[in-house]
């Protein structure tokens, strides 16, 4: 280990710090308002210098997953990089899972790893484990810093990389001794970094785009249809003004609702495996397609070999790798979404072109005959819970307006279909990835970035025991969100499939031995309830939300055979649904 | 079809674990890799051969590309170039069989670098399918061992690929 450094005549105008105090200025000059992380003996200097300063607020997770989640919710609601601080070994794993839920969301998140000294590296030591080597597969990229100069360099680069281009989470291994309290270097955070290898691209090739204007223009049966990369490229309002303009019907990913105002007419509904019949059919009719911040996910195209059989597709997306990967476009269009869009928009004023009025309202009477087939309605039962009816009465109790984080499953889709966003970041959901114990520290995470702003966590009871240790963490830093857990005493996405496609054969998808929520949450310090009668839904949300300051903890018992429609099965084409 | 690869990587330490990573977390097939450092120190040139239909390749080419210790990524195969390889191959060389290899190892331009009273080393540089070829000459002569360094590439003319 070295000593303090001599000071060089140069020296005496910046100022020397340790590499722990490097780490938390950089964090500083980032503008980064809360970390959220869990302590250890690798990060303990860092630590020590988080804990001798005020600007940066730390969060005290119960578990490392919680972490990554919650600076993924944050991320996700402001737009903003999330940041997570975990200790080398178990910490490092224990937040690998969130990191590639950040990782195939493109969500922007620093990760700091805590590492063994650098002279024990490789040696089995005492919490160690290739970081950078087991989060590699799921990084934008990483970095092992080896020398305290290199650290504001690092973080610079970090930052740098995960919130531009297509975003994503990048980690920085910190070997302890780079963080030395005696070790003393000059601090100087960088400016401005360049690095030669990444120069994202920001605006569209002219020319494509022009062909592209031609393409949308001669569209009799136009559908657009929009994903994630709208919300994380904040480019909801050029989308919206783009989609009007053109009155085409629009449709969206599950990771891309909100960007457009889903309680307006050109809205169809989301597409995919559990979207609606107007939007699958057009896109199964449509002639011109135009995806913008998609990626064709499988979920999405359903069977490669009947997607869009008789459309010709325009497709702009930031990431050239995303382009032509499972389905072949014809004018692809490299750039950021808000960028190309609005330059579209200004050839079509400039040129003073419109669509062909005539064949658009005639696909617009085809679209409207689909959309009377009213694909989301569900059987009302007095007796017992709708789960959807749950949903549609959490959407009338928050005005339409809350925060909604959701886990994984038929909650998730239910949340998706029948809580209509009509503003970005509103919808924070693990879609890529599809994460279970995501929506808890998710919506904590939103909480942190908005305290006063309403935020719901729908999950089921599967779910939210994957990560419930979090209501601790929402006690210690008051974070006052509702849990409306859609409790079907199953595995009900694993059960829907089961009943589907096995038979009835209900594999350990029967959740035995649950436990009493409403007395697990009042142990948490937090309100409990229990609501099994469908005339107490409404009452409940009510009440529920009118105890702004407290966090309360729904079990709804809902019904157990209820099955998420419409459905696309795997290796079907869009077209091919199965309605209720 | 079979693509020849250049990438111009940053000279770090995991760059090469990133490219490797990439190919196999995403299927893709691997018929040889060689890596070194080249004239500019800061720069490593890694020369991948795989195979798939051009949808693979665009794909490869796109994702290396994402990559962020990739600088440079070039398919060789779209232009004019050069491919050799290097091998040296331990040939079992007693009785006649030393004058066989003696005699093939100089109709392929080889050179015998090694001798005992029992084997000889040779080596051969070429194209892939010429030392496929050297090794099929040899016919039933036992091969006691062999390494090859894969496929080196470069595009003919005055231009390169630089930073």
């Amino acid at each position: 280990m070295r000593g303090v450094c001599p000071r060089r005549p140069w020296e005496s105008f910046v100022e020397l710090l340790s590499g722990a105090e490097i780490l938390v200025r950089c964090l500083q000059e980032e503008g980064v308002d809360v970390v959220f992380g869990y302590p250890g003996g690798a990060v303990l200097h860092i630590y020590d210098a988080l804990f001798q300063q005020d600007k940066v607020k730390h969060v005290l997770v119960r578990h490392e997953q919680g972490a990554t989640h919650m600076a993924d919710g944050y991320a996700r609601a402001t737009g903003r990089t999330g940041v997570v601080l975990v200790t080398s070994g178990p910490g490092a794993t224990n937040a690998v899972t969130g990191i590639a839920t950040a990782y195939m969301d493109s969500i922007p998140m620093v990760v700091f790893t805590g590492q063994v000294p650098l002279q024990l590296i490789g040696n089995d030591a005492f919490q160690e484990v290739d970081n950078i080597g087991i989060t590699r597969p799921c990084v934008k990229h990483n970095f092992l810093v080896k020398d305290v100069r290199d650290i504001a360099d690092t973080v610079k680069k970090a930052f740098y990389l995960a919130s531009t281009g297509r975003p994503g989470p990048v980690v920085v291994d910190i070997p302890k001794n780079i963080t030395d309290p005696k070790v003393k270097v000059p601090f100087e955070y960088p400016k401005e970094i360049a690095l030669r290898s990444y120069n994202p691209t920001v605006k569209g090739h002219t020319g494509q785009i022009k062909k592209a204007v031609d393409l949308i223009l001669s569209a009799k049966r136009p559908m657009i249809y929009t994903g994630g990369g709208v919300v994380l490229g904040r480019a909801s309002e050029q989308l919206t003004q783009f989609t009007r303009k053109l009155n085409y019907p629009i449709t969206q990913t599950l990771m891309g609702l909100g960007a457009y105002p889903a309680s307006d007419r050109q809205f169809v509904g989301m597409l995919g495996m559990h979207g609606t019949y107007e939007a699958n059919m057009g896109m199964h009719h449509c002639d011109v397609l135009i995806a913008i911040g998609a990626r064709f996910d499988d979920r999405v195209t359903g069977n490669l070999e009947k997607f869009c059989p008789t459309a010709r597709i325009v497709h702009v997306d930031v990431d050239p790798a995303s382009i032509s990967k499972n389905v072949k476009v014809d004018v692809p269009i490299v750039g950021q979404v808000g960028e190309v869009l609005t330059e579209m928009m200004r050839i079509m004023e400039h040129e003073g072109r419109a669509p062909d009025a005539e064949s658009i309202a005639a696909w617009w009477s085809q679209i409207e005959e689909w959309r009377g087939l009213d694909c989301m309605k569900y059987q009302w039962s007095d007796e017992v819970i709708k789960p959807q009816y749950v949903v549609q009465k959490l959407w009338e109790v928050t005005g339409g307006d809350a925060y909604v984080t959701s886990d994984v499953g038929q909650h998730q889709m239910w949340a998706a279909q029948y809580y209509p966003f009509d503003k970005p970041n509103r919808w924070i959901n693990s879609g890529g990835l599809g994460t279970m114990g995501f929506g808890l520290p998710a919506a904590l995470g939103v909480k942190m970035a908005f305290p006063e702003a309403e935020v719901a966590c729908v999950t089921g009871e599967g779910s939210i025991q994957m990560n419930i240790q979090e209501l601790s963490t929402a006690l210690q830093y008051h974070l006052p969100v509702k849990v409306v857990s859609l409790n079907n005493r199953y595995l009900g996405m694993v059960r829907q499939w089961q009943e589907f496609f096995y038979s009835g054969r209900y594999a350990m998808s029967y959740m035995e031995a649950l436990p009493d929520f409403v007395k697990l949450a009042e142990s948490y310090g937090h309100v409990g309830m229990l609501i099994d009668k469908p005339a107490d839904v409404e009452g409940a949300l009510r009440e529920a939300f009118k105890l702004r300051d407290r966090l309360v903890f729904m079990d709804f018992r809902t019904d157990p055979t209820e099955n998420v429609y419409p459905m696309v099965p795997a290796g079907a084409g869009l077209n091919e649904m199965i309605l209720v | 079809m079979r693509h020849i690869i250049s990438v111009l990587m940053e000279n770090e330490s995991g760059a090469l674990s990133r490219v490797a990573g990439l190919f196999s977390a995403r299927g893709y097939n691997i018929e040889s890799l060689t890596v070194a450092p080249t004239n500019d120190e800061t720069l490593s040139r890694m020369t991948i051969v795989t195979r798939g239909d051009d949808q693979i390749i665009e794909q490869i080419v796109k994702q290396l590309n994402k990559l962020i210790d990739v600088v440079k990524v070039q398919d060789i195969q779209e232009t004019p170039h050069i491919e050799r390889e290097l091998m040296l191959i331990k040939l079992q060389a007693t009785g006649e069989q030393r004058d066989e290899v003696f005699r093939l190892t100089e109709i392929f331009r080889g050179q015998i670098l090694d001798v005992t009273d029992s084997s000889y080393v040779v080596q051969m540089t070429g194209p892939g399918h010429r030392l496929d070829a050297f090794i099929e000459a040899v016919g039933s002569i036992p091969v006691i061992e062999m390494a090859r360094t894969g496929a080196l590439g470069l595009s003919r003319g005055a231009r390169g690929m630089h930073v």
